[in-house]
């Protein structure tokens, strides 16, 4: 950034820095002119995925909500995956599978995620667009809102505001679709019998929709997001970032007629229509900073005001720090960030798909009880009580049976018989308790190592196995 | 609300002394708002919630709100949740609630405080008692019977168990001569002797002609213990048997005498509670 600038000969340039010194704290509202070209195309695509949302609460799979997150249940379903709360650690390779694509992509290419993908940009791109429809293009916008209330100006502020509230109302829906059934809660809401949670769901998402899209907007991305704070130690020399080519375009200088400024020799005709089209009012040839979401949407500009003057195209591009000073970039798979990065996330993903891939339909879990320890019966014997918890995580009910094997001694299980064949409810869990015992003379030792199986009888390929421990007296 | 604040033209009061100004900076505008999101909040909390401290307690606030409202509306909830169960524990006898899976794990876990409450003290958390004082209940032993119906009659009722003091009714030899043979019955060393004179001290009149107690001789009331079994009452040792011979359980004006009493919770716990437990203590490992 201060490369481009000559070398401060006195204190005094010190203190004119600080004249330009602006931080934007939204005192002015960026009226951003839209304007066509192949980043705006892309921003198009990019935030289509987001139709994905809208349209994910109503896809059906084997006859539930392919998407539901059902916290009462404490049971998310994910197309042909249930997930359990036991399941839950592969959420957190989840997490840290999303994460290290975002630093990943940031060590790459910046910001994608925040210029494309992000719903703050996208829900404002979307508020900024009806607002461009409506009230027309960033000058006419400054006017209007500077203008007296005339009707014509409360008919246009009232659709747009209506219009905004919609999109918001609609967009709270839909995420609260995702949480329970979703044509039952449209039922709820439009006949006003939905709960009292999903209300509350909906206003806080209509009010952030409303308040973040339509008002803070850019002040979301300089100011409350920390992905903006943190990516300058995630970027790098060989990231490549929306940049302005100085050694091309300075000096700049304003056209006269049909030529230059006297002093002006580089391709840059200052007429800031980078900074007017960019939707967080920077800059781009003040350098990188916070507010750049990488958008490209100052590429576009200046590529059609290049083409305009008759220059080439490309005095603001994708360019890395490196290759602005004449060095080639490093392959991909030989930086060391890139490296790191594919590796972990290659970890998560082989965790998640193997979590998957062996989710046990029988959830088992046995306890011990540890007061008393162990019971003398009356004829001598010593028995251990256990509760068993077994969560059958399959849609059907399912017969099993419960057996018992120790290492060594003659430990039996109290009513073996009946435990041969025992039905456990599709999707519930009932505790129940079994007892093991066993002569005193056969305990070899305090402690005797058990191994409870559970083999399905329904589903014979079931086989959950649990260690566990039988207690006797000192010796 | 406050004025932008410009780092490169700080305001002041125009008040300077010796050349010191007095800045008037303005907080940043967020703090600003924080500050008046806060005394604003603060005002309808007061307004709403107890909040003036008075010689009688504090006022009420609008919302009526006090902590045991709170907590008796928890309650409520809870009791709301429990109620289809709990109709149905009122009407059904404890057998039938024992072979509904559902409703049987409903009435162990619902039975859990109040065995905390009520028989943890004596009879321990996991019924493993306390010996020579307070009976195990994880065995399957029982002085009254194990079967569900019998434990529903105990809890009611309480119990007290009856054995006369032999230390005057029988020599001290006659009274060593028993506690050999009681301590010999379970290893299966007991001899005729012994046998001999457990029938003319009258022991089988409670214990029954086999030694083996009231409950499994169909007395449901004396709470004779078994003593041919590998449990022990009140401990195994030669001491702890003679006294209990001498000195026999429950019996007034006898300082050293056992005692054995189970109070009666017919009376402190409604009929469901003591329902399920029944259940708890039947499913602790030895019910019949």
């Amino acid at each position: 950034m201060s490369e481009n600038r000559k070398s401060t000969d006195s204190f005094e340039d010190l203190y004119a820095d600080t004249l330009h010194y602006h931080i934007n704290t939204g005192d002015e509202v960026i009226h951003a002119k839209r304007m066509p070209g192949r980043f705006r195309n892309l921003k198009w695509m990019t935030m289509a995925t987001w139709l994905f949302f809208f349209i994910g609460p109503y896809l059906q799979w084997s006859g539930h909500q392919a998407i539901l997150f059902d916290i009462p249940g404490r049971k998310f379903y994910i197309f042909g995956a249930t997930i359990w709360p036991q399941d839950i650690w592969m959420l957190s390779l989840l997490l840290i599978m999303l994460a290290i694509t975002l630093f990943g992509v940031t060590a790459v290419a910046g910001r994608v995620f925040c210029g494309y993908f992000c719903f703050q940009t996208v829900w404002t791109d979307i508020f900024t667009w009806l607002e461009d429809k409506i009230e027309g293009n960033p000058i006419q916008r400054r006017k209007l809102d500077k203008a007296p209330w005339t009707a014509e100006k409360i008919r246009k502020k009232t659709l747009k505001h209506s219009l905004w509230l919609l999109v918001s109302i609609l967009t709270g829906i839909t995420f609260a679709a995702y949480f329970t059934d979703a044509i039952e809660l449209w039922h709820g809401y439009l006949g006003f019998t939905a709960p009292f949670i999903a209300w509350v769901v909906l206003a806080m998402f209509i009010a952030g929709t409303y308040i973040l899209a339509g008002f803070m907007r850019e002040q979301v991305c300089f100011w409350l997001c920390p992905y903006a704070r943190i990516q300058s130690v995630m970027v790098d020399k060989d990231t490549i970032l929306p940049t302005y080519d100085y050694h091309r375009g300075e000096p700049r200088g304003k056209m006269k007629g049909r030529g230059m400024e006297e002093a002006a020799k580089g391709d840059c005709i200052d007429c800031k229509m980078c900074v007017g089209v960019c939707p967080t009012g920077v800059d781009i040839r003040e350098g990188m900073s916070e507010g750049c979401i990488t958008c490209g949407m100052c590429i576009d500009a200046c590529d059609s005001i290049m083409d305009k003057v008759g220059k080439p195209r490309g005095l603001i591009r994708y360019l890395s720090h490196k290759e602005m000073e004449g060095v080639t970039l490093p392959p991909l798979f030989r930086r060391p960030r890139v490296i790191t990065y594919s590796t972990i996330f290659m970890l998560a993903v082989t965790g998640i798909i193997y979590g998957l891939a062996t989710i046990p339909p029988i959830e088992l879990s046995i306890v011990h009880s540890r007061q008393p320890l162990f019971m003398r019966m009356s004829d001598g014997s010593i028995q251990n009580k256990y509760t068993i918890k077994a969560v059958n995580k399959l849609d059907t009910d399912q017969r099993v049976s419960l057996t018992v094997k120790s290492s060594s001694g003659d430990i039996h299980m109290k009513d073996a018989e009946y435990f041969k064949d025992i039905t456990l409810k599709a999707g519930k869990l009932v505790p129940f308790s079994i007892f093991l015992q066993a002569s005193p003379a056969s305990l070899e030792h305090e402690n005797t190592d058990v191994q409870l199986t559970i083999q399905g009888i329904t589903q014979p390929e079931i086989t959950v196995i649990y260690d566990s421990v039988f207690v006797g007296p000192k010796r | 609300m406050s004025t932008p604040n410009k780092p490169e033209k700080p305001q002041d009061t125009g008040h300077e002394w010796d050349g010191i100004r007095e800045l008037t900076n303005p907080p940043p505008r967020w703090w600003m708002i924080m500050f008046h999101v806060g005394w604003i909040w603060c005002l309808i909390y007061f307004v709403l919630y107890p909040s003036i401290p008075l010689l009688n307690g504090s006022n009420e606030g609008l919302l009526g709100w006090t902590q045991i409202k709170e907590f008796k509306e928890a309650v409520a909830e809870n009791d709301a949740v429990k109620a289809p169960y709990m109709e149905k524990l009122k009407v059904m006898g404890a057998g039938e609630i024992m072979a509904d899976a559902e409703l049987r794990n409903f009435a162990e876990s619902a039975a859990k405080a109040a065995y905390g409450d009520n028989c943890a003290a004596c009879h321990g958390a996991g019924g493993e008692g306390a010996v020579g004082l307070f009976p195990v209940l994880a065995d399957d032993n029982w002085l009254y019977g194990g079967d569900i119906d019998t434990i529903v009659e105990t809890i009611t009722g309480g119990r007290m168990g009856n054995m006369p003091a032999h230390a005057d009714m029988l020599e001290a030899g006659q009274i060593e001569t028993l506690a050999d043979f009681v301590i010999a019955l379970p290893q299966g060393t007991a001899t005729e002797k012994g046998w001999a004179l457990f029938s003319d001290a009258g022991c089988m009149g409670c214990h029954g002609d086999n030694a083996q107690g009231g409950a499994l001789n169909g007395d449901t009331f004396s709470g004779a213990a078994n003593l041919t079994d590998q449990v022990w009452r009140f401990g195994n040792s030669r001491e702890e048997v003679l006294r209990t011979i001498r000195f026999g359980v429950n019996q007034e004006d006898v300082a050293e005498t056992r005692s054995a009493i189970m109070p009666a919770f017919g009376e402190k716990l409604s009929p469901e509670l003591i329902k399920i437990l029944a259940i708890k203590v039947h499913a602790m490992g030895g019910g019949q």
